[in-house]
């Protein structure tokens, strides 16, 4: 009998599909059944006889919840191990369940600083900083530039994750995850860091001092002008760890940003804000 | 308003609203949202710009493990209607901008809830190993997400054309348009925060100091800031002595 095997045109169909992973995002298994509708196209390869679909859909209807691109190398792992059980090697449900469960975490780990911590706001600020200027380039540059580096880790993941099956387990332990997870959160707190600094804007125009100078002309000292010379964006730095304490202590974003609207809205009427 | 147009939002809205769900595309950004939005109306620097402004107060918002970021679609889009529909300024567009995205977050988890309903509908299609079923139940799921911005948009861009709600909006004194818009600009601090939080390694902090004090005194632009980053990133896994433990003079020291 012929080894059964996942053809080119079942991967690209897979990794189509995986766009959709998030499609019926529930509370009670989250990306489920997201997770099965990408599989479908190897399980028709692999199993033939009714009950064995059964039993491979019911399998791929669990839990399951990850960093939405960092799951194509677990789409391919799981679906080298599927091969791998359709061809009579002895891997049972738990196993597959267990890879599937035992990857989904660290990987988000992995994910998650990588593409929503980093990439997404460094390509975002930057976007958005050109776009404020009334320019297409803005949503065009942040648009493109994110989408691919996303089909390359679907694309690549998927086929590294296929080809490497169940060896990736162990390739995760090594030290490589580790250094690119420090790697990105460097370059993206780097980044934050020049953020805080010049894409913030905090003007305190309240006056500190005011005469007449030698030349006759007005000169006039302002708080902002006095800080400024202490060091740029130093309210804006200040205001961040407060913002990091708050968010630390639970305190919700939305009413955060609400708290912040009122100090605009109190500190232009007092004339403290400009 | 014509029919076409108010066609054409719901068609953006609902692509948006199901980007949002996704997160792959980024379309429910509002850096793409505000722009195709602009787009369809007529005005697409106005779009581009509330964009920007929006996308930087929105840089924290996140869908990390369980937890939803507010709804930047259903955000982007009814701001920049009202802006562009209800003639009203960038400032009084950010300042709406924020309790919709609060209420898109409530529809959002409102659906999300819904949709442990086509979970149950899948397992019994499992059952009998239909596939068309299993899809099906998904596509449905998805495009609930997309009707639950497409909906309130157009509620929104029709009633935007009576003056309506232009008129509700052009009520709000000028000490809160200019004060909301003054907040704007330091409003991101909290986007940076949550980001930062995220990363939460105190050992790497010393990098955001650098990143903040290179920009404080220089004139660097953000391509910059990306590739120093990057090569700082490069150098400190280099010549972190933890990854280097094959390393023999590390140990010799040690013993000395």
């Amino acid at each position: 009998m012929e080894d059964k095997k996942l053809t080119k045109k079942d991967l690209n169909s897979m990794f189509f599909r995986s766009w959709f992973l998030l499609g019926s995002f529930n509370f009670e298994r989250m990306q489920s059944i997201g997770f099965c509708v990408t599989l479908i196209p190897a399980i028709k390869r692999l199993y033939s006889k009714k009950e064995d679909q059964r039993e491979a859909l019911k399998r791929h209807l669990e839990f399951f919840n990850t960093q939405p691109f960092i799951s194509a190398p677990i789409m391919g792992v799981t679906a080298a191990m599927e091969e791998q059980k359709a061809n009579g090697q002895p891997i049972d449900d738990a196993t597959i369940s267990g890879v599937k469960v035992g990857l989904m975490g660290p990987l988000a780990g992995v994910g998650d600083p990588i593409y929503w911590g980093t990439l997404r706001p460094v390509l975002a600020a930057l976007g958005a900083s050109i776009a404020l200027t009334g320019s297409i380039v803005g949503p065009l540059l942040f648009f493109l530039l994110f989408n691919v580096c996303r089909l390359a880790t679907k694309w690549y993941g998927l086929k590294y994750g296929y080809e490497k099956g169940t060896e990736i387990v162990s390739d995760m332990s090594g030290n490589r995850l580790r250094k690119l997870t420090e790697s990105a959160s460097i370059l993206g707190l780097f980044v934050m860091g020049a953020l805080v600094s010049k894409w913030t804007s905090i003007n305190v125009p309240l006056v500190v001092s005011k005469y007449t100078g030698t030349d006759g002309k007005e000169v006039i000292t302002t708080v902002q002008m006095i800080l400024d010379q202490l060091m740029p964006g130093l309210l804006p730095l200040l205001l961040t760890f407060l913002c990091m304490k708050l968010l630390k202590k639970k305190v919700n974003a939305i009413a955060l940003i609400f708290a912040l609207f009122a100090v605009g809205i109190i500190g232009y009427a007092l004339g403290v804000l400009a | 308003m014509s029919t076409f147009e108010i066609v054409m939002v719901a068609i953006v809205a609902a692509i948006c609203g199901m980007g949002s769900v996704l997160d792959e595309g980024q379309t429910h950004r509002p850096l793409i949202a505000c722009t195709l939005i602009g787009l369809v109306l007529g005005d697409v620097k106005t779009g581009i710009i509330l964009g920007g402004t929006l996308e930087l107060m929105a840089l924290g918002w996140m869908n990390v493990g369980a937890s939803m970021a507010p709804d930047a679609a259903l955000a982007s889009i009814v701001s920049t209607i009202l802006v562009i529909v209800g003639h009203q300024s960038i400032g009084a567009g950010i300042a709406v901008a924020i309790p919709i995205a609060a209420a898109g977050q409530v529809l959002t988890i409102f659906v999300r809830t819904i949709t442990v309903f086509f979970q149950h509908l899948a397992d019994k299609y499992a059952e009998s190993s239909n596939f068309k079923g299993i899809e099906l139940c998904h596509f449905i799921a998805l495009l609930l997400q997309g009707l639950r911005v497409a909906l309130p948009a157009v509620l929104v861009a029709v009633a935007a054309e009576t003056g309506l709600v232009t008129d509700l909006l052009n009520a709000i004194p000028d000490v809160v348009t200019r004060g909301l818009q003054i907040a704007g600009g330091f409003i991101v601090v909290v986007g940076y925060a949550m980001v930062i939080n995220m990363m939460s390694a105190k050992y790497l902090m010393p990098f955001f100091f650098l990143g903040f004090v290179v920009a404080a005194f220089t004139g660097i632009n953000l391509v910059g800031f990306g590739i120093v980053g990057a090569v700082l990133a490069v150098l400190y896994i280099q010549l972190n002595p933890k990854y280097n433990t094959k390393n023999v003079a590390v140990g010799e020291i040690d013993e000395l």
